[in-house]
């Protein structure tokens, strides 16, 4: 048996189960997000629009600054583990901030439904110190919960891909920087940032397509409206069995993910095309 | 803060630059304290807040701690009716059967992505990454409207198909990785002393790429464990499992039961999280995906 055959015989189960199990139920959702009632068209993103427009700008916010904050946070612990002046703060900092890595996010959401709540540990600490009174206190379980809730989530991840990218990279032109007087905040900005971005964007842009897709956190924290359409999505087939709506939902999320994978791919070609 | 003492205006003593030093690093510790303890209560706080709900027996607004503590929810939770253990079993069952089927598949399909002259090599790696670059809630959905079809709605091999898509994915590219990082020169030195190609990769290849094989198995097996929108369409309500157990729980208002079954979720994530380096070594971790 030539080799190319057999090596096509050992890839084709996993293969077939990808085909069948994702992609023929991907095409299906595509395709029944255009079909209402029998007819071929635009009615369930006409009803979709009409019902969850403020949820799908929602949805895209909240994804979208969560993104940005986990951006913002994994630069600054890769920062740190990179040029942190303190050996023993480093070593409590690499042993802290990876907890929750592999927590679900179901438990994610439940940890935070408790945490957050206006009775929740975050509020009883903050009137404990005298930073808030009882009065003052306010439930944060609603978009900032899910904000929250994500970013706590996912910041470990884009974290750890980001501080191994730093940690590989060429010390001598941070140690030269250094020579010359550069502030360490400068130097992460200007010199280590740009030769991480490909691993950030990465890591940020797979945490957009998984947060993009939990149920659980949604459900948990805020459910009522404006929520994400993931919640949409569950109550319209639950609720309805409005398997129309649900897919036109769905293939918006898709855009949403398919637009921002796209300004990827286009960044990375230009890079690409850029060496030498 | 070698910076803070270099910009010292000149005609200072040596003995004031020390003290300013000592005074700056006390000042860096304290910025450090402060910022490492933020953090810590921002990762530890809502944990030990679902450790306190484990063990409330009565707590309500406004009291900031639990008026009673106690384990009778733990009876309660492992109590026959309590569904914990049924949820437990099923989950452990479901997760089992998940790895057996991913890595029954994706050993074979690693190794000749990473050893076999494949044709569309890069378009079958592509294929494998589809399901990250999509959100996989719709595609869950329309699994359970096709599955309902063929009656495998509701059922542990329904679940159990589900599962293995999702885990199948990092399962293929943690093999794909092991068996890439595998020195070739051993292998043609099996080969050269008379070894058969299968002997060649029961003897040397696979024990050399146990260790990454083995953190997949272990991967796999946590996100079967911890898996909840899959089967919240295809398993509720028939199958119960821990993350359904937990939710309906939650959303039923009850934070001791709810924390409990989190509790038994959290353990083995974290444990995985402190073994995982001993297992997937660096330059493994650089080849997934590539």
């Amino acid at each position: 048996m030539p080799a190319r055959i057999f090596g096509l015989l050992l890839v084709l189960p996993a293969l077939t189960t990808i085909a069948l199990l994702f992609a023929y139920p991907l095409a299906y959702s595509v395709v029944t997000a255009f079909e209402a009632g029998g007819d071929w068209g635009l009615a369930n993103f006409i009803k979709s629009f009409e019902l969850y427009r403020s949820d799908i700008v929602f949805t895209f916010l909240i994804v979208g600054s969560s993104a940005l904050l986990i951006g913002l946070l994994s630069v600054a612990i890769g920062g740190y583990l990179t040029l942190g002046g303190s050996p023993a703060a480093i070593a409590i900092l690499r042993w802290l901030y990876r907890w929750p890595l592999f927590i679900p996010f179901i438990v994610a959401g439940q940890l935070m439904r408790t945490f957050l709540a206006k009775n929740g540990m975050l509020n009883n600490t903050l009137t404990e110190i005298g930073l808030l009174t009882p009065l003052q206190t306010v439930s944060l379980l609603d978009w900032r919960g899910i904000v929250i809730t994500f970013v706590w989530k996912q910041t470990p991840f884009v974290a750890l891909l980001v501080a191994g990218a730093m940690a590989s990279l060429d010390r001598s032109m941070i140690e030269a920087a250094r020579n010359l007087g550069a502030s360490r905040p400068r130097i992460l900005v200007e010199i280590i940032v740009p030769q991480v971005r490909q691993t950030l964007l990465v890591g940020l842009i797979l945490s957009f397509v998984i947060m993009m897709s939990v149920l659980s956190v949604p459900l948990m924290i805020n459910a009522q409206s404006p929520t994400m359409i993931t919640a949409n999505m569950a109550f319209r087939i639950n609720a309805y069995g409005d398997y129309g709506v649900a897919n036109a939902l769905g293939l918006i999320s898709y855009l949403m993910t398919g637009a921002v994978s796209w300004i990827y791919l286009r960044y990375a070609v230009r890079e690409q095309g850029e060496r030498p | 803060m070698t910076a803070a003492a270099g910009t010292l205006p000149r005609g200072f003593e040596p003995l004031d630059r020390v003290r300013a030093l000592a005074g700056s690093r006390t000042l860096a510790w304290l910025i450090r304290g402060v910022l490492l303890g933020l953090l810590a209560f921002a990762i530890f706080g809502p944990l030990l807040n679902m450790l306190l709900w484990t063990v409330t027996e009565r707590w309500y607004f406004p009291h900031k701690l639990p008026l009673e503590y106690g384990f009778s929810f733990w009876q309660r939770v492992f109590a026959p009716r309590g569904g914990a253990i049924e949820s437990l079993v099923n989950s452990i069952v479901i997760a089992l059967g998940t790895v057996v089927l991913s890595l029954a598949m994706a050993l074979p399909a690693g190794y000749a992505l990473a050893r076999l002259k494949l044709p569309f090599r890069s378009l079958i790696l592509l294929a494998f990454l589809l399901p990250q670059a999509f959100p996989n809630l719709p595609v869950y959905i329309n699994i359970a409207r096709i599955f309902y079809q063929f009656g495998l709605n509701g059922t542990y091999i329904g679940v159990v198909l589900v599962h293995t898509t999702h885990g199948l994915v990092y399962a293929v590219w943690i093999a794909t990785a092991a068996f890439a990082a595998v020195d070739r020169e051993l292998e043609e030195a099996a080969r050269s002393i008379g070894a058969g190609a299968l002997r060649t990769f029961l003897t040397i290849t696979l024990p050399l790429a146990a260790p990454g094989i083995f953190a997949s198995a272990i991967f796999v097996f946590l996100e079967s464990l911890d898996e909840f929108t899959g089967t919240y369409f295809v398993g509720a309500p028939d199958v119960q499992t821990l993350p359904l157990l937990l939710y309906s729980a939650s959303a039923g208002g009850n934070y001791q039961i709810a924390s409990i079954t989190a509790l038994i979720l959290l353990v083995p994530s974290i444990a995985f999280m402190f073994v995982v380096e001993r297992f997937i070594r660096a330059d493994v971790l650089a080849r997934v995906g590539r």
